[in-house]
């Protein structure tokens, strides 16, 4: 099992902010829109470098979907920015027709998607924001794990012809991928080999699986961890490759447990290869205020919940698979 | 390329024969403000505007075009292919399976002289300040024309982009509405008061201007006027008052033919009012 470590911590919303400012060096097509949280997207360091090619539109997200969607016309590559609640639910009529259905090459970047948005509560923590966008025709969906990996999933689709959504978040979380990453859309990241139950996560979940992974072998389990970064195209050959190996699976995600990563990947396993399934999410719940580690705990989104749910998982396909070889 | 204005109602009356006839050949549609703004969208498109039927998307040195009340695509549609963005025999498919002429337009499949998805309402201005910034940073003097219905102008997003141009001095941008008074439910005075929409876009820092919707000559002055204007550090907003569906008696000022198709004989008692100048598709 490889082992994990890290020096930093940061927020992948610097990783976005990072990105943004190197995607911009590299095209000069690329723009921003923000509505009125740059310091929270971290777009400071763009504007400073580029101040003609940002665009504040104050409290309007409306509009700025809209004005995203027009510049592509004239050639632009327009990076939207505000909290992922904002960037979806109350925009999705706006995504639906001038983006999405138009084809239009604008990247919605979301920040302080989840619970780990914290003492704000439940009207900013948006849960159900993977499943709105993944359900747009056409639509990338992206929620990468660490501040690296948020920082090259930026520059990537900045070269990605098409609408994404890239939701990212608040607190700060262990640096624990590369720097030089070559960040590939589509790509499923493999954290652990393993053979006993699979476990996909995305987003801030990934880390929690890892130390997940790390309990689980002290008690004998050897879990296969896999980082999918992208929601939408899921990798389905790597999940069924992985759960054709292991048998059972753990998907760990924030957000509702409806219409998330979850969701994917047991419609796939449904078509393909019926296995057991246990989801680490929200249950159809808002969240509330909190610290982002209190909430993560309360919610069931911790390392320990990984465990539980792969000690689950495990148990369910033992009956089975003890009748049909015994049987 | 540009017409004077006895070939521009020419084209108007065939445009306006294509709206009734597309109509009623899938019974379905919008035809009341199609016709109302028929003389509008001929202005621009055979008078005004700098464009190309050999379509780009991105309309580089081109003035741009958007339809923001994408129900009213049958005018835009005629007035497309009568350009040359498409054969005019095409027409006969609109609405129906498989068409490039959808119900409301759409870029999704392909259909030459569409820039955007429109029908949901309210979006159009938005994506018009895009396509206005856009053409600035790329040192594009070409201008971005919009056409907005008056009922649409109910819906939010609409006053988030009236605020917007003005701030970022969006000079480039000549939005022009359909103030025809009407809308699904009956008058706009009934259903939501727009109240005094000059004295509403001035608030918002907008230069405005009236224009008689259907009288040719009154359109092409007040758009030339109009272009003079543009880029004096102002968005411009063009209160176009119409009748909607103008050129046919039994259609003209109600709601009712908002969104009706006329029957057999009701399509031929239009068609008698509508000279056929540049042969039907």
């Amino acid at each position: 099992m490889k082992k994990y470590t890290y020096t930093e911590k940061k927020d992948t919303r610097s990783g976005f902010g990072a990105g943004l400012l190197e995607a911009g060096k590299r095209n000069d097509q690329v723009v921003a829109l923000c509505a009125d949280l740059i310091g929270s997207l971290k777009m400071n360091d763009f504007i400073k470098e580029f101040p003609e090619r940002f665009f504040q539109i104050g409290i309007a997200e409306a509009n700025m979907m809209g004005i995203a969607a027009g510049l592509t016309i004239g050639g632009k590559i327009p990076f939207t920015g505000t909290f992922a609640n904002f960037s979806t639910g109350r925009v999705y009529d706006q995504i639906r027709q001038s983006i999405a259905y138009s084809g239009k090459n604008v990247k919605i970047c979301a920040s302080h998607a989840g619970l780990t948005l914290g003492e704000d509560g439940a009207t900013h923590q948006i849960l159900e924001d993977i499943g709105l966008m993944k359900m747009l025709p056409g639509m990338t969906v992206i929620n990468p794990c660490d501040y690296n990996q948020t920082k090259a999933a930026t520059i990537a689709i900045a070269e990605y012809e098409g609408p994404v959504y890239l939701r990212f978040g608040r607190p700060v979380v262990p640096i624990f991928t590369p720097a030089d990453q070559q960040f590939e859309i589509g790509k499923a990241w493999l954290i652990n080999e393993g053979t006993d139950v699979s476990i996909f996560a995305t987003g801030h979940l990934v880390w929690e699986a890892i130390i997940a992974g790390e309990k689980l072998a002290e008690q004998g389990i050897n879990a296969e961890i896999i980082n999918i970064h992208t929601i939408k195209p899921l990798d389905n050959a790597a999940v069924l490759a992985s759960v054709a190996k292991t048998g059972c699976v753990v998907t760990a995600e924030e957000h509702n447990r409806l219409g998330g990563l979850g969701d994917s990947i047991a419609q796939l396993l449904a078509v393909n290869n019926p296995s057991p399934q246990e989801y680490v999410a929200v249950n159809d719940s808002f969240g509330e205020s909190g610290t982002p580690e209190e909430l993560m705990k309360k919610y069931g989104l911790d390392s320990d919940h990984i465990v539980s749910a792969a000690i689950r998982a495990i148990a369910r396909k033992m009956p089975v698979l003890k009748d049909l070889i015994e049987g | 390329m540009k017409k004077d204005i006895q070939e521009l109602e020419k084209i108007a009356s065939q445009v306006r024969r294509d709206i009734v006839r597309m109509v009623h050949g899938c019974q379905s549609g919008h035809p009341g403000g199609s016709l109302g703004c028929t003389d509008f969208l001929v202005a621009l498109y055979f008078g005004i505007m700098k464009h190309d039927p050999d379509f780009k998307m991105d309309g580089i040195g081109e003035d741009l075009f958007f339809l923001s009340n994408g129900h009213i695509s049958p005018v835009f549609y005629s007035v497309l292919a009568h350009s040359g963005y498409f054969d005019k025999s095409e027409m006969a498919t609109f609405r129906k399976l498989g068409s490039r002429l959808q119900g409301h337009p759409t870029t999704h499949e392909h259909l030459p002289g569409v820039r955007i998805a429109s029908g949901s309402l309210g979006q159009g201005l938005s994506v018009a300040i895009g396509a206005a910034l856009a053409k600035k940073l790329n040192h594009d003097n070409s201008l971005v024309f919009t056409l907005h219905g008056d009922g649409e102008l109910q819906e939010g997003q609409i006053w988030e982009a009236a605020m917007f141009a003005p701030h970022n001095r969006v000079d480039n941008l000549i939005a022009t509405i359909d103030v025809n008074g009407q809308q699904i439910d009956g008058p706009t005075s009934a259903v939501l008061s727009l109240g005094d929409l000059r004295a509403k876009w001035e608030a918002f820092g907008w230069d405005v201007i009236d224009m008689p919707g259907n009288d040719m000559a009154g359109i092409i002055n007040t758009l030339e006027e109009a272009k003079r204007r543009s880029g004096n550090g102002k968005p411009i907003a063009i209160l176009m008052h119409t009748n909607m569906g103008h050129g046919v008696d039994f259609m003209m000022g109600s709601h009712k033919w908002h969104g009706v198709a006329p029957n057999d004989a009701q399509l031929k008692l239009a068609l008698a009012q509508l000279e056929e100048t540049l042969g039907d598709y």
